[in-house]
């Protein structure tokens, strides 16, 4: 970081610096030993990321940056790249030009016998310690009990003994409200119910970023809110880095201290919701914010 | 000609013992195809390629010719160059590593029907590749390859006699030896052929009973 901006590839995307969502919502999960002149390591950078499957370039040259304790949102229209960006958090796609730090340490990159050279698999494990995902699809293991699902990472990782981890699953599980289910297999559990394992499920390995990525696209409709409360519990009562892909506006806008609204993988606009939402920038946000207003959506 | 119940019941303790080869030949070679097999599906997975490579060109390599070359090459051709491999040894070795290239085949299918979901979340829930593959992707794997697999050992012990061709005395050696001494062909080989049937049959309800209770512990 060498500017004292934190957004470092918005220079063509917004002619306003912007402040950080984070300093003014949510201001007690940021920690505040930033000075002005070294302003404190982000949790994640993005320093022009290439992203192409052959000829077809999903990400290009794309450059932002999240302060720890954030809770983004990415909104935009779909093949935009915004599930991209968290799949590659999650090292479940290989960036394919530039860098991503978690931290101020290369996501994809190592440095090995003093050359720098593309990650190994210890290295990726070593950085995913620290990032968790919740799928659209659930992803849940249907051969492991619901108890199972959220105790096996933490023990197969040894990072905690198998009481432990039950102690923790039942904490996690009564949050999301649902220590009653804790023997069932997922085959038996509603949408909703699924959703809400696989947030704890993902909370168990204590991450520090946690990535959501349509978490609600794929439930009945009134099954959104119960996963969207939980969330939104999680948002007011810890400190993790939050990253959420969402077609669903009017919680994006409950949810976030910093919007991001991608076209074409392209940030085009930053900022906090209100701004994003009321008085966008640009003509482009505005035509995307109207067309989900016409589907039926509250804003 | 007419059947001899006397001379059946002379050779049958003779077939019973060709019987116990070929069934221990087929245990042992199916644990050799099965371990193997898993082995060569894995690594026909791998994501690098100086691994799946060499694995993809011997399995077809194997598959692709006859078991009964290979027995030879096994049993006569390797002493050649300094291997002396005992009959068993080489019947074992051959039968169990050609159907290894067919096993790896209904593994990898097995292994590709876990949805792409399992290994992100895996991934994203940070566990090792050991891991991934034990706790996640071969329990849901398996037991829908059962059929398939069992099927494949059910082939192998029909395929046992053509272990005769490298003097390995199993069922049909047995039955062969009796035959020729004694230039009676019904009784051998209607026992034999009896053998086959009753042991196939068994078999193959095993192979049911075992799938049926591996869906029941997968929910």
């Amino acid at each position: 970081m060498t500017s004292s901006s934190s957004y470092s590839g918005l220079e063509e995307a917004s002619s306003k610096p912007h402040l950080c969502g984070a300093a003014k919502r949510g201001s007690a999960a940021v920690p505040h030993h930033s000075n002005p002149d070294r302003p404190e390591t982000p949790i994640i950078e993005f320093r022009e990321v290439g992203k192409s499957y052959g000829t077809f370039t999903i990400l290009d040259k794309l450059s932002f940056s999240v302060r720890p304790g954030e809770h983004l949102a990415l909104i935009g229209p779909s093949g935009s790249g915004k599930t991209t960006i968290l799949r590659l958090l999650m090292t479940l796609e290989t960036v394919t030009a530039g860098e991503i730090l978690i931290d101020g340490r290369s996501l994809n990159r190592e440095e090995r016998s003093g050359k720098i050279v593309q990650a190994s698999e210890a290295h990726l494990r070593r950085m995913r310690a620290e990032i968790g995902m919740v799928f659209q699809h659930f992803n849940l293991f249907p051969h492991k009990t619901v108890l199972e699902n959220v105790t096996l990472a933490p023990v197969l990782t040894s990072r905690l003994s198998k009481e432990e981890a039950k102690n923790r699953a039942f904490e996690l599980l009564d949050k999301v409200g649902l220590t009653n289910k804790a023997d069932e297999y997922p085959a038996r559990l509603s949408g909703g119910q699924k959703q809400r394992v696989a947030i704890a499920r993902a909370l168990a390995l204590q991450p520090k970023i946690l990535l959501l990525d349509e978490i609600t696209s794929a439930l009945d409709p009134e099954l959104v809110e119960e996963v969207l409360s939980v969330i939104t519990d999680l948002r007011n009562e810890t400190n993790m880095t939050m990253l959420l892909v969402t077609h669903e506006m009017s919680f994006a806008k409950d949810f976030a201290d910093r919007v991001l609204f991608f076209e074409q993988g392209k940030i085009i606009e930053d900022g906090p919701p209100a701004k994003i939402f009321q008085e966008p920038d640009h003509e482009r946000t505005r035509s995307f914010l109207r067309k989900v207003i016409a589907a039926g959506q509250r804003v | 000609m007419s059947w001899s119940w006397a001379f059946a019941l002379e050779i049958l303790p003779a077939l019973l013992d060709g019987l116990i080869v070929t069934v221990k030949v087929t245990l042992i070679s199916s644990v050799f195809a099965l371990v193997v097999g898993l082995s060569f599906a894995i690594a026909k997975a791998s994501r690098v390629t100086w691994v799946r490579h060499p694995v993809l060109l011997a399995t077809e390599g194997i598959r692709r010719t006859p078991l009964l070359v290979q027995l030879y090459f096994l049993f006569y051709v390797l002493p050649d160059f300094g291997v002396l491999l005992s009959p068993l040894t080489a019947g074992i070795i051959g039968l169990g590593l050609h159907y290894a290239t067919y096993t790896s085949e209904v593994f990898r299918a097995g292994i590709e029907s876990v949805p792409v979901g399992q290994w992100e979340a895996a991934t994203a829930t940070n566990l090792s590749p050991y891991h991934t593959w034990t706790h996640i992707i071969l329990p849901q794997a398996l037991p829908p390859m059962i059929p398939a697999l069992g099927n494949y050992v059910i082939a192998m012990f029909k395929e046992t006699p053509i272990l005769s061709a490298i003097t390995i005395l199993d069922l049909m050696g047995e039955a062969l030896a009796q035959a020729n001494f004694n230039y009676r062909y019904l009784e051998p080989i209607t026992l034999v052929a009896l053998g086959f049937l009753i042991v196939s049959l068994c078999s193959a309800a095993i192979i049911k009973i075992l799938e049926a209770r591996l869906r029941l512990e997968n929910g």
